[in-house]
């Protein structure tokens, strides 16, 4: 059997080109329908609302077979959920987010698939390298829940134990 | 609402979904992409997030083939490519400050009522929401 390293690498590179096809399709790499979402004030287009509630419950499956499983496939727990703490750093952090996204309609991933385009997709990316290499003198990683709330998981499911 | 688009934003966000749920179920990993890139560009990270990097890439390349009007580029923006570079900062900086962006807070979090993903959506919303109406008025 490969080593995990190796299937986990074959399986990313999977996920990350259906991802980049999903996002073509929804829209999100074209920054001018983005912008026409975040336009509340023009001729507003909702599609994107669209795309957030097709995935969403989609991912939510995705967490309840972790749970009922008690992990991944390739083995190792289910990811802890980071706890609830709101401080200035989760609403000035998504607050600049926001407004970069408003600025150019472009969040990470579509901008990393943008990169193809050359030019102003490559200076996006390079931008997006440095923020987040810079973000490292400000932001620190959020504490986690000690055990994953009960989201409606039978009684009789064996929960990882989060080691 | 002539652009609106419901039947491909509802493939494409259903397609975006099952993409991370192969990552999670498989290896546990969160696709979340600036907390992939954050972690690409540390030492020593294992190979999987330039896995998925090369992945969104590879599918950038195939789109430009197949449906080149998904992926137009960035050079239309009004901002001029210096604009853009500084959006990416912006981004870049503010996802990994408030621990997540659209897929990792948007979609990973959200997915699984996490309290703090759900206050990050409400609030980069809004503010891109915030961001474009003030561009728009400065613009007349």
């Amino acid at each position: 059997m490969a080593e995990r390293a190796t299937v986990e690498a074959a399986t990313a590179f999977g996920a990350g080109l259906l991802f980049a096809i999903g996002l073509g399709i929804a829209g999100m790499t074209d920054p001018a329908k983005v912008l026409g979402f975040l336009d509340l004030g023009g001729d507003w287009d909702p599609s994107l609302l669209l795309v957030m509630g097709a995935a969403v419950p989609v991912h939510a499956v995705a967490w309840w077979i972790l749970r009922r499983r008690g992990g991944p496939l390739l083995g190792g727990p289910v990811p802890r959920r980071p706890a609830p703490v709101f401080d200035a750093r989760l609403l000035g952090g998504s607050a600049l987010f926001g407004i970069g996204w408003g600025l150019a309609g472009v969040c990470p991933g579509p901008g990393v698939v943008s990169a193809v385009t050359g030019g102003s997709g490559l200076l996006y990316v390079g931008g997006l390298a440095l923020g987040v290499a810079a973000s490292r003198l400000v932001a620190k990683p959020p504490a986690l829940e000690e055990r994953e709330p009960d989201l409606g998981v039978p009684a009789d499911t064996a929960i990882a134990p989060s080691a | 609402m002539d652009h609106f688009t419901p039947a491909t934003a509802l493939a494409g966000g259903g397609l975006i979904g099952l993409a991370a749920s192969l990552l999670i179920v498989t290896t546990g990993r969160c696709a979340g992409v600036s907390g992939i890139v954050d972690g690409a560009l540390r030492r020593d990270s294992p190979a999987w997030r330039w896995a998925f990097l090369g992945g969104l890439v590879a599918g950038g390349a195939l789109l430009r083939v197949v449906a080149p009007a998904m992926v137009p580029g960035l050079a239309g923006s009004a901002l001029g490519p210096m604009g853009v570079a500084v959006a990416g900062v912006v981004v870049g900086f503010g996802a990994r400050v408030g621990g997540g962006c659209t897929s990792g807070h948007g979609i990973i979090g959200n997915s699984r009522l996490s309290p703090r993903s759900v206050v990050a959506t409400i609030t980069f919303m809004a503010a891109g929401f915030a961001t474009v109406a003030v561009l728009r008025s400065l613009r007349g």
